[in-house]
């Protein structure tokens, strides 16, 4: 782009003297960027496109990882006590020896795969994949910006996530294995936890934990800054606030989450990092005994702040979880079912008062530590209270179907499946949020189940929606529609026989936690449908596994359509948001010219138009003004 | 395509992309610090009456950290004054200023009042011993007069074998002012002037000591949060310093060279970091100095 172009869409401003002068020389700057060597283009990348790819690589090998931790914790919930066949041989030569040893797994072993599966599917597995990589790839191309607000910082949130991931892995191989105290890290358990003969101060699995943390905490807050920036600043002209595609919307309130609820727990990690290092006693009451001996430490610590401080952030989290996810699912909705999405208005303002409400919930994790009756019932009113925008958005969503000519892509399919997943997960959360009722289910299966109905079949089935709907913008080439098909009905039904015996299992009373999944526990005679509690794990198990190689069609599917999947055009669902206006792939810089919105994000199915996509960037008529009132006047900035 | 809006700004916010991402930045140091904080406030709103102290660091020398912040807070405003007004070599002395009150500021901190701390030696006496050492303590003193119960001798440890050798049964300690004359009305509450340990010494059966350490993190809550906070405040004042020795540096010139008013962002930008910076300071000194 030469300077003189670049001199409209920068404005000399009436401070700045020199603009047009310094731009000359920035574009110079540029120049030498576009012969980047294939590091800095394919490694080092500062552009949004190569970031939300790596960062997509990055989250679904975490996704892998850390569902493969889950399918060995479920041959002990199933067998328990019983020596994994194969590769249970194997896996003492990877871990360590005192891991399986004969291929039986220790409880400090099950204890370290589940306090790691929950930290990296989370962490490491949807927020890089759901916010940072659909978000990096699609929200400026959606917004008609040619990267990010700030490129540099855009690489450095991504390798801060490549280092905190790295060190959460290698945690795995220090003496005394990785974490092992729930994703939550509880203290003063986590504090005391990988401590003492036989670990290293530093390099033991809880501290490595709490350093790996602030990698990742950085890198959202970086990522955050940065989307939000430039939703702020780089929208195209004319794309108002109230033309934004949802998606927009959903990473826009994400990233506010991100923003301000991530600092605290921070403040959280670095206390109880200094617990561990320094020997303080933030979360250590005074007078504490472990295995009988009473610790040297001052005391005066307080375990309740770091749940305050834990949930601060995690309730927030779960709604990080969710949010990208229904941007993914409005999307794919509106260009499937061929007609605008219902509610956009409610939509957008249920997004927004969820992200507000989201700040003031958190204490429903915490029902059971006796914090009073009065604090009890303002956040048992607020939680009920954030449950009606979710309802809204669902029920929006529902509506949107309703008369709509749809067209069941794969996309479409796995957006569609994220309805009545995330309606079923959804539901179950109101009983939860009963003081009363929570009693009696906290920390059993139907805890488990509730959460995992919205982020396993919800979110994770809005992201490969999304995957396979925006993979032609990525490559310029379609995923295989069969093979995407045998990945979607097996990880559909198997979801569901994972799941909700779940919900019975854990109304029987099973804890979350048990080592020998229930076996040892004899109080409960129950059975549903002739399985007691302990004996539903062996089906779920089965379907986990089974669930495991239904991923095998999609991975080898997604890696041979990069190079030979179907060539198709820069629009192939005949969508209307603008970055289908852009190539595919888009070039560095995205658009060849600076794209302008005239109109909103779903003009589908217009009356008196040829043909029943209108795009954003195509002028409003004088004869459709006078058709259709409703049109706004377009806006340009 | 270019990234817009780098230097210039964009109408309808009337912005340009640092400025609203420092915004953002210092949104999210805000809470940060606010956890921090709120943990203080937990933390001490928990502690058993005389477990919170008072009094330990230097009032004078706090104070004057805090003054010389505040005047590199002005000095960064004028810098960014005198780049608006294109007078580059003004610019560079009221930045060189503002570098140097910050590695003043550092400097007091790492090499005056944390040391200090580190050379100084408190012993919690066990509740059933605390009779015992009354005359260090002067508990009944203290509840007469409505004060919170001393459960603490502090001073300078003379044999400081004694934290490691166990033969040693006793403790050596040059009391401090407040346990060398317990009794006497001018010690009920903290003084303002750092009065140092006195010739007294007094001895502590190790027996009779709950915990003994040094003033370090381990030592209590109350340290825990004082090093904790200032030592993280001092991570963004080294950060700050190093990005300002940046801007003043000649490569920095150049940039002023090309477009004067990119640096001036440049120096707003974190101009605004280092008011943040500063009014967290504003916070720490009378949280932990003072209160
Ligand atoms: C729609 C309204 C919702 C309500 C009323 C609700 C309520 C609750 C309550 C009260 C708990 C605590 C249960 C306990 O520990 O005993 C809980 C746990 C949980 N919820 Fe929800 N929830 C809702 C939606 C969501 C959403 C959208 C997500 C997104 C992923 C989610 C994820 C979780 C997670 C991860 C946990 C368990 C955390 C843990 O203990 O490890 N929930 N929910
Ligand atoms: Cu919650």
């Amino acid at each position: 782009m030469d300077a003189s172009a670049s001199l409209e869409t920068h404005p000399p401003s009436p401070d700045s003297g020199a603009t047009g002068g310094q731009d000359r020389h920035q574009h110079q700057g540029e120049h030498e960027h576009h012969e980047l060597g294939w590091w800095r283009r394919y490694i080092f990348s500062t552009d949004h496109k190569v970031i939300g790819i790596q960062y997509g690589f990055t989250g679904l090998f975490f996704l892998l990882f850390g569902f493969s931790l889950m399918m060995l914790m479920r041959w002990q919930l199933a067998y328990p006590g019983q020596a994994l066949p194969v590769i249970g041989k194997f896996l003492p030569h990877i871990f360590g020896a005192g891991t399986m040893p004969d291929g039986k797994m220790t409880p400090d072993f099950y204890n370290s795969l589940g306090a790691m599966h929950g930290t990296i599917m989370v962490f490491l597995g949807i927020v890089p994949l759901a916010f940072a990589a659909f978000g990096n790839f699609v929200v400026p191309l959606q917004i008609g910006a040619p990267d990010m607000a700030f490129p540099k910082v855009n690489m450095a949130s991504y390798w801060a996530v490549f280092v905190g991931g790295t060190v959460m892995l290698t945690s795995f191989f220090v003496p005394g294995g990785a974490a092992k105290s729930g994703w939550t890290s509880y203290v003063p358990l986590a504090a005391i936890a990988d401590s003492g003969p036989g670990h290293n101060p530093v390099f033991n699995g809880q501290t490595l934990w709490l350093i790996g943390f602030i990698f990742l905490i950085t890198s959202s807050l970086l990522g955050a800054i940065n989307f939000i920036a430039t939703i702020i600043q780089l929208r195209a002209k004319g794309l108002t606030w109230m033309r934004l595609p949802f998606f927009v919307w959903a990473q826009f309130v994400t990233a506010f989450l991100l923003l301000l609820a991530f600092p605290p727990l921070e403040a959280g990690i670095i206390m109880q990092l200094m617990d561990r290092v320094a020997a303080t006693s933030f979360f250590m009451p005074a007078g504490l005994v472990v295995n009988g001996a009473a610790m040297h430490i001052s005391g005066g610590g307080s375990p309740l702040l770091w749940q305050h401080l834990f949930w601060f952030l995690a309730h927030p989290e779960v709604y990080v979880l969710i949010l990208p996810g229904m941007g993914i699912v409005a999307e794919i909705l509106a260009n499937n079912s061929r007609k605008p999405l219902w509610g956009y208005k409610s939509l957008v303002f249920s997004v927004l008062t969820i992200g507000f409400l989201s700040f003031v919930v958190w204490a429903h994790h915490m029902w059971l530590t006796g914090m009073g009756s009065t604090v009890s019932a303002f956040f048992q009113t607020t939680t009920l209270i954030i449950s009606i925008p979710s309802v809204i958005i669902l029920s929006a969503f529902f509506i949107s179907l309703w008369g709509g000519s749809i067209r069941f892509n794969v996309p479409m399919l796995f957006a569609t499946a994220f309805l009545p997943m995330f309606g079923i997960g959804g539901l179950t959360g109101i009983p939860l949020a009963f003081n009363s009722a929570d009693l009696y289910l906290h920390d059993t299966y139907y805890v488990i189940a509730h959460f995992h109905y919205i982020v396993a079949p919800g979110t994770i089935f809005a992201l490969f929606a999304g995957i396979y709907y925006w993979f032609p913008k990525a490559t310029g080439r379609t995923m295989n529609e069969f093979w995407g098909k045998v990945h979607f009905w097996p990880s559909l039904v198997c979801m569901n026989v994972i799941f909700l015996p779940m919900f019975l299992q854990g109304m029987l009373g099973m804890h979350r936690r048990w080592y020998d999944g229930g076996q040892g526990w004899t109080l409960s005679g129950d059975h549903v449908w002739g399985l007691s509690g302990f004996q539903w794990n062996t089906p779920i198990s089965w379907a986990a596994w089974i669930m495991g190689l239904a991923q095998i069609p999609f991975i080898i599917n997604f890696f041979w359509s990069i190079k030979h999947g179907k060539k198709v055009n820069d629009n192939p669902w005949e969508a209307t948001t603008l970055e289908w206006t852009a190539p595919s792939p888009p070039p560095h810089g995205n658009f060849i010219t600076a794209p302008v919105a005239y109109r909103g994000p779903y003009e589908y199915s217009l009356p008196g138009r040829e043909r029943d996509f209108t795009m954003q960037n195509e002028p409003v008529e004088p004869a459709e003004r006078t058709r259709r009132k409703a049109v706004e006047q377009p806006v340009l900035v | 395509m270019e990234i817009p809006y780098t230097i210039s700004t964009r109408p309808d916010t009337g912005l340009w992309n640092a400025k609203v991402g420092i915004w953002l930045f210092l949104a999210s140091e805000v809470m940060l610090f606010g956890g921090l904080f709120s943990a203080y406030i937990f933390l001490r709103l928990d502690a058993p009456p005389g477990m919170w102290p008072h009094g330990l660091l230097n009032v004078p020398v706090g104070t004057m950290n805090t003054a010389i912040l505040i005047l590199s807070s002005v000095t960064v405003v004028l810098a960014w004054a005198e780049l608006k007004m294109r007078r580059y070599r003004r610019y560079w002395w009221y930045m060189l200023a503002t570098i140097l009150c910050g590695v003043i500021f550092l400097t007091v901190k790492l090499v005056y009042e944390w040391p200090q701390k580190f050379e100084h030696f408190g012993a919690y006496i066990k509740p059933q011993a605390l009779e015992k050492y009354e005359q260090y303590l002067g508990n009944k003193h203290a509840a007469e007069k409505g004060l919170p119960p001393r459960l603490e001798i502090t001073g300078h440890l003379h044999n400081r074998e004694a934290l490691t050798n166990p033969n040693i049964k006793e403790y050596e300690v040059a009391l401090d002012p407040v346990n060398a004359d317990p009794t006497n009305p001018a010690m009920d509450r903290p003084h303002f002037l750092y009065v140092p340990p006195t010739d007294k010494i007094g001895k502590i059966d190790k027996e009779d000591v709950e915990r003994a350490t040094m003033f370090l993190p381990t030592h209590s809550a109350y340290f825990a949060s004082y090093f904790t906070i200032t030592g993280l405040h001092g991570l963004h004042v080294l950060g700050g310093v190093l990005v300002f020795i940046y801007m003043w540096l000649p490569v920095s010139k150049k940039v002023y060279q090309r477009n004067p008013e990119h640096l001036a962002n440049r120096v707003e930008v974190c101009g605004l970091f280092w008011h943040f910076v500063d009014l967290i300071w504003i916070f720490v000194f009378p949280l932990f100095y003072l209160l």
